[in-house]
């Protein structure tokens, strides 16, 4: 098992039904289409040896996403970006319905890791009133309220213990997208901001409903980048959105 | 076709593990419905988790969706959470693969392994919108019926079930399918007739066609058919050859965690060694191997469709399958691939295999001696020696192996404290020889009460109390509270106790089983569910004795609830052998030593397809199991 490694990042879609998998369902998930695609994984040393699959930040169970990472790290290296293509096409049909894979490229050595590297992510966060019912035209100024607060204290757990925060520095971003939903930016260090937890500062009679992470980011020398770009010619989202759901 | 998608998406994000509910798992099939085809809903009545891996319901999820005439679909027993939401929002039980209703179905096929589901089996039921008894359902509603080793004594769902198949699917359900295409095509109308025509076809059970009288004692006095065409006893499926059946070809991978998460093939079905207390063994004779060609094909094709990593070869007794070692040897030597032998002999042969299996990871192991004396093990009829287990001790804990794991029955026939202290015994010898090799060498030891199940040479014998079974879990706590590097644990007698009520029953249960289900008494299997109050309530209420459907002897003369259905067994073959039982007498595998006439080949006219006519290496005619754990 020792040797050289190649590391590889895949971009890929959460949507529909599988939405319900948790984030660690997804790894196994991931470990199998791989083993079905026979993709040669390097694996750990030691007494229980696991495949090197590192995954970004971990998605809430019910949490819809167009841009979730996965590192990879292969045996041997898989050749230029054609056979990257080959890969992906490889991968497809081992995946469930609502998984697919967007993009995927070799990376270089020391690349920094997924969970260190992202600051920030992109949310289409739906909103509604407890039990279901519509948000109201109140939203409009509760976005407000909040963007143009100075801080925005809210209590919230953290391992288990209640703490009170100032979240306002972890709202990069806020636009109300309509009547129902928003669309936020939110930082996810040094103290991450949760959707849940900003539908709850908007107002306490506010609930989430339909919760997509739209991009992640990072900073490379101040400038905001995806960890993997979607290729110019991926426009399939809408029609994959309606296969998967 | 209608879906409850749409409704049960926005209940989802309130239940526990939702991804239970979605479906998706990699190898589910697209069942095409249509005016002609009968579609069967596959319902397994507990968790997803428990139920997604069971193998026969894989089996005939293929088969029958392989054919022009059905489709074939999966459902699960929701948890608590949900269907306290389905109800709430006047939901019914749903397929995972379409999210179609169950009402929609024309068949509602349960897979019946344990005796604690049948509240579920009514629960499932009722969430399907369709009425718990049988005699209330009309020609729209969909039939009922279940398979799987509880059907052997169907008697206590005998009121709501419209029929029950026997032994070996895999052709029946096709049988099962054209009849009731045959009617479905006819336009649906008479329930009763179906029922009648369905009672013809061999293997299938059909309660509602008998009549069961009872004598002065209340005891089942005979079960008649009420038409001459309906068959007086109704015998098991056998499947001649499992070579004609190498299914599942495309086992579900599911993409949650479920129990036994990993490749199953089947390497031969029924067993021989004829362990007393086995029901499994003597209602699954006679013993047909797969060719190991096939299990070679099943196991490479099977690794590289599903992705897993380890592949369990399955049995009652895997070690005595005549290809184990080549097949074992080939397996192993695959890069990354890890085997499982979830059932093994307790011997050093065996513990030679699974060090070939096992490099890394030698994490746990589990032997399962039954009983701790050899005089039990001999009225057991599981002919392990202490030298033979020992050995296999040694054997293990030399190889790298650190913990152990030892199952017991406690509350045999003619069982004494001496053999229940034996179990003790046994652990601290196990640990003893353990620390010789590593100094933190732990032994667990796990106790089950004893429940004589139909069909064994043990269904006469009176299940030993509560009282008593807690009594000897206290003498091994005794025992071995002192004892470092040995752990006890034990099954909760008083669920022994209703496991026991419902294996034996007869059809007066039935409105226990109901009363119990509508008091809320669902997941029986689940000790957060479990009350014995509910069943000892429901029992006084209906005026039945617990003491005589459970403690009490049954005699040579007594009719059995279950003597209208025939696993193949001649009664007086189970008769003697209970007799040998008592005298102590072993009886030796019938694979490799002169017939005994019980009856499973020659009533049949098949036989034993077994590939080596010698017995596998090894010590003694052990039936120990062998489990591997991480």
């Amino acid at each position: 098992m020792n040797g050289a490694r190649t590391r590889y990042r895949i971009r890929f879609s959460k949507l529909g039904k599988v939405r319900f998998t948790s984030h660690r369902d997804v790894a196994r998930i991931w470990e199998r289409a791989l083993r079905r695609a026979a993709v040669p994984v390097a694996y750990t040393e030691g007494f229980s040896p696991h495949p090197r699959l590192s995954f970004g930040l971990a998605l809430s169970t019910g949490h819809e996403s167009l841009g979730e990472y996965l590192d990879v790290d292969v045996r041997a290296p898989l050749g230029d970006a054609l056979d990257v293509d080959a890969l992906i096409a490889r991968l497809d049909p081992g995946l469930p319905i609502g998984v697919d894979v967007q993009a995927a490229a070799e990376i270089a050595p020391g690349t920094p890791s997924l969970q260190q590297a992202v600051v920030s992510c992109t949310w289409r966060i739906g909103i509604q009133a407890h039990g279901g019912s519509p948000a109201g035209d109140r939203l409009a100024a509760r976005v407000d309220d909040v963007l143009r607060a100075e801080s925005v204290v809210v209590t919230r757990e953290r391992k288990g213990q209640r703490v009170v925060d100032d979240v306002r520095p972890a709202i990069v971003h806020l636009d109300l997208s309509d009547d129902h939903e928003v669309v936020a930016e939110l930082a996810t260090q040094p103290r991450g901001l949760r959707p849940s937890e900003l539908v709850a500062a908007l107002s306490p009679e506010y609930e989430e409903g339909r919760v997509v992470r739209l991009h992640q980011w990072l900073s490379l020398d101040g400038a905001r980048e995806e960890p993997l770009p979607l290729p110019l010619d991926a426009t399939s989202t809408p029609a994959r959105e309606a296969r998967a759901s | 076709m209608s879906s409850i998608w749409p409704q049960l998406e926005a209940l989802l994000p309130r239940v526990a593990k939702p991804a239970r509910y979605i479906g998706l798992e990699h190898g589910a099939q697209a069942p095409v419905h249509g005016p002609d085809v009968v579609s069967w809903l596959l319902t397994y009545p507990d968790t997803y988790e428990i139920g997604l891996p069971n193998q026969g319901l894989q089996i005939l999820y293929e088969i029958l969706n392989e054919r022009d005439d059905a489709a074939a679909e999966r459902a699960y027993a929701p948890w608590t959470d949900l269907e306290e939401l389905l109800r709430a929002n006047g939901l019914p039980l749903f397929s995972v693969d379409t999210h179609k209703p169950a009402g929609e179905f024309d068949v509602l096929a349960f897979n019946l392994s344990a005796e604690l589901v049948y509240t579920n089996v009514l629960n499932c039921i009722d969430l399907a919108g369709v009425p718990v008894r049988a005699a209330d359902r009309a020609p729209h509603h969909p039939i009922v019926v279940a398979g799987g080793h509880c059907t052997y004594n169907p008697e206590p769902l005998a009121d709501f079930l419209d029929a029950v198949v026997l032994g070996d699917g895999e052709e029946v359900v096709a049988e099962l399918t054209e009849v009731i295409g045959a009617w479905k095509r006819a336009g649906r109308r008479d329930r009763a007739q179906l029922l009648h025509d369905m009672a013809c076809i061999t293997g299938v059970y059909v309660p509602s066609m008998y009549e069961v009288a009872y004598d002065h004692d209340d005891r089942v006095a005979r079960v008649t058919p009420r038409f001459d065409d309906v068959p007086a006893r109704v015998e098991k499926r056998t499947l001649a050859d499992l070579a004609d059946w190498p299914y599942p070809k495309q086992q579900l991978v599911p993409l949650t965690e479920v129990v036994h998460d990993r490749l199953n093939v089947e390497v031969f079905r029924g067993c021989t060694r004829g362990c007393r207390f086995c029901q499994a063994g003597m209602i699954t004779r006679p013993v047909r191997e797969r060719p190991a060609e096939q299990v070679r094909h099943m196991i490479k094709a099977g690794i590289a469709r599903t992705g897993y990593d380890e592949v369990a070869l399955t049995s009652l007794s895997t070690a005595d399958f005549s290809g184990i070692e080549g097949v074992v040897a080939d397996t192993a030597g695959e890069d990354d691939i890890s085997v499982s032998l979830p059932s093994l002999r307790v011997d050093a042969f065996t513990v030679g295999i699974a060090a070939k299996i096992q490099r890394a990871r030698r994490t746990g192991l589990t032997f399962a001696p039954e009983a701790g004396t050899w005089r039990m093990r001999q009225v057991i009829n599981k002919l392990i020696t202490e030298d033979d287990l020992f050995a296999a001790v040694e054997s293990a804990y030399s190889q790298g192996w650190r913990r152990m794991k030892l199952y017991f029955l406690i509350g045999l026939p003619t069982e004494t404290d001496e053999d229940t202290l034996g179990i003790a015994a046994l652990a601290k010898r196990c640990v003893e020889i353990g620390k010789r090799h590593h100094k933190g060498a732990s032994v667990t030891i796990s106790v089950g009460g004893f429940v004589p199940k139909p069909f064994t040479p043990f269904q006469w014998f009176g299940q030993n109390t509560v009282a008593e079974l807690q009594r000897k879990v206290g003498l091994l706590r005794d025992a071995l509270h002192r004892e470092r590097g040995v752990q006890l644990k034990w099954h909760d007698p008083k669920a022994t106790l209703i496991e026991g009520l419902a294996s034996r029953g007869d059809r007066r249960l039935g409105p226990v089983v109901e009363a119990v289900w509508r008091a809320g008494g669902t997941f029986q299997e689940w000790s957060e569910h479990f009350e014995l109050e509910r069943w000892e309530l429901a029992m006084a209420e209906h005026g039945l004795s617990i003491d005589s459907y459970v403690h009490r002897h049954r005699t040579e003369d007594e009719v059995l609830p279950w003597d209208h259905i025939s696993a193949g067994l001649h009664k007086d073959f189970l008769w003697q052998d209970w007799r040998d039982a008592l005298a102590e007498v072993g009886l030796p595998d019938c694979r490799w030593t002169p017939c005994y006439d019980c009856g499973a080949c020659t009533g049949y006219g098949v036989e034993h397809i077994v590939a080596s006519a010698t017995p596998p290496a090894g010590g003694s005619q052990g039936t120990g199991q062998l489990v591997f754990v991480r």
